[in-house]
C-alpha cells in the first residue's frame, strides 16, 4: 500500500471516531487519509467487522454491528484507508501544516498533512495484581477480540474479574456463543452506589439504562457472581493454574486456565502527550486526558482529538465527537465556514450530550479501589522492565519528585510498551507517598517514536544539509 | 556574627544533575552537612541526557590542562565507582576497555589522526598512546562490522558505564552520608550576608555558609547575584535507543554503544537550536543511517525511544570551575561531561571548595580565560 | 486452550504456518498471536529482564508481551500480524538477536 505523499486530514485510528471524522472530511472534499494499525477497520469496539467468523447478528448484538454502517460509509467515501499503518510521529513541518511519520508493513515514510485528527482511542486501564504477567491471564478485552476476530475462546475454568459495565458484556457474549465463565469476581467496592447517586438521575434518563440492566441480567443467569471483592492474585507456575480472591477478608482459591481481567478504560494519550498537548488529570476517572475543547480542539493548533482518546464516553459519542471534529478541521482548513460549520454539527452536538447522559454514574460506579490501583510488594508495576510495586515506593520515598525521574532511576517506562500498562500506577503511587494530587505529579514525558520503528526505517527517513552537519562533524569531540 | 551550628547547612549545592551530585557527595563524604537543592520532574535537566561515556580520546584541544583533568578523573574512576558500590550496593557498570571513534571515509579518518595528533602535542598536554586502525584490524574486534567503515582511532583510556544507575547511585550515595536533597525547590535568589550565604525558595529563606552553583543553564540567572559568572548556552543532542539486544558489542564507541542491560544508544548530534529539546526527524535519520553503515545487522532493530537533551555549554565547551572574589565561599562548577568528570568532581574538586581554596592547578578552569582573545 | 467455536471452524481456509518447527493450521484472518493461542501456546516467549514466561495480553498492541519471531525476525507483535501461508513463528527466549548474535539470518524480505 502507498502512502499518499501528502494529504489536507490524516486521521489516526479507523474506530468509531476515526470513520466518522474521515467520512465528514472527505464528504466535503478534503482530501483524507486514515491510518489504522489494524489489517480491518473498526478500531477495538468494532473490531474484525469486515471479516469476523462470528456472521449471526445477535452473537456480538446489534451495538457491534452498527460499526458495519459506518465502515461501508467509509468505504464508499473518498478517503484513503491505509491498514497495517502506524503512525509514530507528528511534528510540525516548515512553512506550515504536519509532516506525519508512518510505518506500513516494515516500511516508513513521512506524510504531509495540514490538519491531524488523533483517534486513537481507549486502552484498558492497569490491573496490577499479584501474578498478572503470568501467561493464561488476559484483559477481557482481549478476550472480546478474540471472539470477534478469530472465533477463539478461551477452555475452562475460565474467571472473570474486575468491575465496570465490559465486564457484564464479555459475560453475556460469552454467554451467547455457549462458552463458559466459571465464575465473575466482581471487585467493584461495595458502597459505590452511594458515591454513584448524585448522578444516578441522569443515568436513569439515560440510553445505558436498559442496556445496563439486560447485561446484568444476562450475566447473573449465566455465570455464578461473586460480589464485594477485595483481593486478587494469579497463581501458577510458569503459567496460570489458579485464582485467589479474598471477600470481607476470607480468601477462597479456584483453579483457572483462563483469568480475564478488566477495570475500565482510560484514553490512550501517547500520541498526543508526545506532540506536545496539554493533558489534565481526570479526578472523576482517574486518568490523564488531554485537554480539548467541545469541537476536540487540543492545545497544539491543527491538531484535534475525537473519541475516548479525549475522554471515555463510549463508541456512540465517539462517532459523533469524529463528525465534530471533522467539521473542526475543514473549518481550520478553508474548506467550509465557520456557519455551515456550526449547522452541520447541530445533529452531532444532539448526539454527543444523548450518549454522554449516564456516564458520570457509570463512572462513579465502576471507579477502581485504591487497592487494585495502587499495588505493593512483589506485584510488577512495570511489565516491561519487570519492576515491582515495592520498587516503585522505595524509589519514591527517596525523593523522587516525578515519574520522570523515577523512569531513569528504575528503568520503569523504558519499555517497548512506553508507559502505556504502567504510567497511571506509577503516577498514584508516586501521588500517594509525596501526598499530593496525581495532577501535580504529571506523567511521563513521551516521545517520538511512540511506536517502535526499525532502524533501518528510521535511517530511510529523509535527512537534510543540516542534519548531516550536526552529525557529522569534521571538529573536536 | 552567627555560629556555625545556627546556620541549616554547611554547604547548599544548587542543582542536583551529574555535577551538583558528583560534588554534593563528594561534600558529604567529607563530612559537611548538605542540602541538595533542585526542580521538579519536567525539566530541562542535561542530566536524563546521558550517552554514557567516561572519555578521554580527543579531548582538550584549546586547553591543555583539560586533557589532563579528564585523565585524572578517568584514572580514579574504579575507585569512585567502588565507594558508590560500597555506600549504595549499586554497581554503575564501570567497564574501561579502550574505545573506538570510527570512521567512515577516508577524509574522516585522514583529520581524525591529524586532531588527535596536534592535540596530544600540545605544550603542557598530558600525553597518552592511541592507534590508528585500518577496516581489516577492526573486523576482530568489532565484528558485523559495516563496509563503509574504513577505520577507527583506538585509546586504552577510554570506557563507558550506566549513566542513569551512575546518577541514581549518587543520590542515594549522598544521603546515606547524611546529606539532604530538596527537590521541587527552584533556588530563585542567593545574597552573601557576611560570612554566610541566604537562598530563597518558593517555600521560604535558608542559610548556609557555602554555596556551589551546579544548576547547568540556570546558572546565568543565578551566578551574576553572587559575583560569578558563567555563560552558558544550550547545545542540543540527539540519542536514538534501541530495544534490548543480544550482546554484540564489547567496546564502547565514540557515537554507539551497548549497555550492560542490552539495550543500544546511538548518537551524537550538536545543534544549536536555543531552548529547544524537541526532537527533529532529520537529524535522527542521519544518526540512524550512519549506525546501519556502522552495524548493518541492527537495522531491523527498534527503535524503543529516542530523546533530545540540552548540554550546558560554555562559551569554549571547556568546564568552568571558579570561587567569587566578591563572596567567597561561592562557588560555580559547570561543565557538559558530567559522566567522564563525576569522579573528579566528587574526589578532587569537592575537597578544595571544602577547603575554600580550588588551587593553581585549576586556574585555567577560571572564566577569565574566556575574556582573552585568542590568536587565530 | 483455546477451542475455535464452530461458526468459526466452518468459516474460512486453512492457513498452514509452523510454530516452533511444528506445522499449525491457523485459520485466514488470524493473527498470529491467535494462532498461537489456538495452537495451545499460550506464552510465545520469555523476557530478557528474568527469563519470565509471557504470552499474548492486550491483543490490541498496546502491551508488546506478545512478541515472537516471525520468519528469523524477532520481536514482532504477534497481535498485529495476520497469519500466511507458511509463515515460519518461533517463540522467543530473551532478547531479540541480530549481526553476529544471531544464531541464523532473517529471511530477505
Amino acid at each position: 500500500m502507498t502512502l499518499p505523499e501528502s494529504c489536507d486530514v490524516v486521521v489516526v485510528g479507523a474506530g468509531p471516531a476515526g470513520l466518522a471524522a474521515a467520512i465528514e472530511c472527505a464528504r466535503h472534499g478534503a482530501a483524507t487519509v486514515i491510518l489504522d494499525e489494524q489489517t480491518g477497520p473498526g478500531g477495538q469496539i468494532y473490531r474484525g467487522i469486515t471479516t469476523t467468523p462470528m456472521q449471526k447478528r445477535e452473537i456480538l448484538g446489534a451495538d457491534y454491528w452498527h460499526g458495519a454502517t459506518l465502515v461501508s460509509a467509509l468505504q464508499s467515501s473518498k478517503a484513503t484507508h491505509v491498514p497495517r499503518a502506524s503512525a509514530f510521529a507528528v511534528t510540525r513541518a516548515d512553512g506550515g501544516g504536519f509532516e506525519v511519520g508512518v510505518s506500513c508493513d516494515g516500511a516508513a515514510a513521512l506524510m504531509g498533512a495540514g490538519h491531524v485528527i488523533l483517534a486513537t482511542g481507549a486502552l484498558e486501564r492497569p490491573f496490577p495484581i499479584p501474578g498478572w504477567t503470568l501467561p493464561g491471564v488476559i484483559t477481557a478485552g482481549a478476550a472480546q477480540i478474540l471472539i470477534k476476530s478469530a472465533g477463539l475462546v478461551p477452555e475452562g475454568p475460565v474467571v472473570l474479574a474486575g468491575t465496570g459495565p465490559l465486564l457484564y458484556l464479555v459475560a453475556s457474549q460469552f454467554a451467547r456463543v455457549g462458552a463458559a465463565i466459571d465464575c465473575l469476581l466482581d471487585t467493584t467496592p461495595p458502597g459505590r452506589i452511594r458515591d454513584a447517586f448524585p448522578h444516578a438521575a441522569a443515568f436513569l434518563t439515560s440510553p445505558y439504562v436498559a442496556k445496563g440492566f439486560a447485561l446484568l441480567r444476562q450475566a447473573r443467569t449465566s455465570t455464578r457472581i461473586v460480589r464485594g471483592v477485595e483481593r486478587l492474585e494469579a497463581i501458577g507456575v510458569e503459567r496460570l493454574a489458579s485464582v485467589r480472591y479474598t471477600v470481607g477478608g476470607r480468601a477462597t482459591e479456584i483453579p483457572a486456565q483462563a483469568l480475564l481481567l478488566h477495570q475500565g478504560v482510560v484514553p490512550n494519550v501517547n500520541l498526543s502527550n508526545a506532540i506536545g498537548c496539554n493533558h489534565r488529570w481526570d479526578d472523576a476517572l482517574r486518568c490523564f486526558a488531554p485537554v480539548v475543547d467541545a469541537w476536540g480542539a487540543t492545545s497544539v493548533s491543527g491538531i484535534t482529538i475525537a473519541g475516548d482518546g479525549a475522554g471515555i464516553a463510549g463508541a456512540q459519542a465517539a462517532e459523533a465527537r469524529g463528525t465534530l471534529a471533522g467539521l473542526h478541521a475543514l473549518a481550520a482548513l478553508g474548506r467550509i465556514d465557520l456557519g455551515e460549520r456550526d449547522i452541520r454539527a447541530a445533529n452531532a452536538k444532539t448526539r454527543v450530550a444523548r450518549w454522554m447522559r449516564g456516564r458520570a454514574f457509570v463512572d462513579a460506579l465502576y471507579l477502581p479501589s485504591d487497592a487494585f490501583r495502587l499495588p505493593q510488594g512483589d506485584t510488577v508495576v512495570c511489565r516491561c522492565e519487570e519492576i515491582t510495586a515495592q520498587q516503585v515506593i522505595a524509589t519514591a520515598k527517596l525523593g523522587c519528585p516525578g515519574p520522570n525521574q523515577m523512569k531513569s532511576f528504575l528503568r520503569c517506562g523504558m519499555g517497548p510498551c512506553q508507559g502505556r500498562l504502567c504510567g497511571l500506577t506509577v503516577t498514584e503511587l508516586i501521588a500517594r507517598e509525596r501526598g499530593v494530587a496525581p495532577g501535580e505529579v504529571g506523567y511521563y514525558r513521551l516521545r517520538f517514536p511512540i511506536k517502535p520503528i526499525t532502524l533501518g526505517e528510521l535511517a530511510s527517513l529523509p535527512q537534510t544539509t543540516a542534519s548531516t552537519q550536526a552529525v557529522v562533524r569534521m571538529k573536536a569531540h | 556574627m552567627r555560629s556555625r551550628m545556627a546556620r541549616e547547612h554547611d554547604v547548599a549545592v544548587i542543582g542536583g544533575g551529574l555535577v551538583g551530585s558528583a560534588i554534593a557527595y563528594g561534600l558529604a563524604r567529607l563530612g559537611r552537612r548538605v542540602c541538595l537543592y533542585d526542580e521538579g520532574d519536567i525539566a530541562y535537566r542535561a542530566s536524563r541526557g546521558n550517552f554514557g561515556l567516561v572519555w578521554v580520546q580527543g579531548k582538550g584541544q584549546g586547553l591543555a590542562p583539560y586533557g589532563g583533568w579528564t585523565q585524572r578523573s578517568v584514572r580514579r574512576y574504579p575507585e569512585f565507582a567502588a565507594l558508590l558500590r560500597e555506600d549504595t550496593g549499586i554497581d554503575v557498570a564501570l567497564e574501561q576497555p579502550g574505545g573506538f571513534h570510527l570512521c567512515l571515509s577516508e577524509a574522516e579518518l585522514a583529520h581524525r589522526v591529524d586532531q588527535l595528533t596536534r592535540l596530544v602535542a600540545q605544550p603542557g598536554f598530558e600525553r597518552y598512546a592511541f592507534d590508528v586502525l585500518d577496516r581489516a584490524a577492526l573486523g576482530e574486534r568489532l565484528p558485523g562490522l559495516g563496509p563503509q567503515v574504513v577505520g577507527a582511532t583506538y585509546c586504552r583510556l577510554d570506557g563507558h558505564l550506566n549513566p542513569l544507575r551512575l546518577f541514581r547511585a549518587l543520590h542515594a550515595a549522598f544521603l546515606k552520608r547524611g546529606g539532604i536533597y530538596r527537590p521541587n525547590a527552584k533556588v530563585e535568589a542567593i545574597t552573601s550576608e557576611g560570612d554566610a550565604f541566604a537562598l530563597r525558595t518558593a517555600t521560604g529563606r535558608v542559610e548556609a555558609g557555602q554555596v556551589v552553583l551546579t544548576s547547568g543553564l540556570g546558572n546565568a540567572t543565578l551566578a551574576p547575584q553572587i559575583g560569578l559568572r558563567a555563560t552558558v548556552r544550550p547545545q542540543r543532542g540527539m540519542i536514538v535507543v534501541l530495544e534490548r539486544v543480544r550482546r554484540f558489542l564489547e567496546y564502547p564507541l565514540a557515537t554507539l554503544r551497548q549497555t550492560d542491560e542490552g539495550t543500544v544508544l546511538i548518537g551524537d548530534s550538536q545543534e544549536e537550536v536555543g531552548f529547544d529539546d524537541t526532537l527533529a526527524t532529520a537529524v535522527l535519520a542521519t544518526l540512524a543511517s550512519r549506525a546501519v553503515q556502522v552495524f548493518p545487522f541492527l537495522r531491523d532493530a527498534r527503535v524503543n525511544r529516542a530523546w533530545a537533551a540540552l548540554r550546558v555549554m560554555s562559551p569554549d565547551g571547556f568546564p568552568i570551575y571558579e570561587q567569587s572574589a566578591g563572596a567567597p565561599g561561592a562557588f560555580v562548577a559547570t561543565c557538559h561531561s558530567g559522566v567522564t568528570l563525576a569522579a573528579a568532581h566528587a574526589l578532587e574538586l569537592a575537597p578544595r571548595i571544602a577547603a575554600g581554596e580550588l588551587g593553581a592547578d585549576l586556574s585555567p578552569f577560571l572564566s577569565e580565560r574566556l575574556n582573552v582573545q585568542k590568536a587565530a | 486452550m483455546y477451542k475455535r467455536l464452530p461458526d468459526a471452524a466452518a468459516a474460512a481456509p486453512a492457513v498452514l504456518v509452523t510454530i516452533d518447527g511444528l506445522a499449525f493450521a491457523a485459520r485466514a484472518g488470524d493473527t498470529v498471536a491467535a494462532a498461537l493461542l489456538a495452537a495451545g501456546y499460550d506464552a510465545c516467549r520469555t523476557t530478557p529482564v528474568t527469563c519470565a514466561p509471557r504470552g499474548p495480553f492486550c491483543l490490541m498492541g498496546v502491551c508488546f508481551d506478545c512478541l515472537a519471531v516471525i520468519d528469523g525476525r524477532p520481536n514482532q507483535q504477534t497481535c498485529l500480524i495476520p497469519v500466511r501461508a507458511g509463515m515460519r513463528i518461533e517463540r522467543q527466549q530473551g532478547a531479540a538477536a541480530f549481526g553476529p548474535a544471531a544464531t541464523s539470518a532473517p529471511d530477505s524480505r
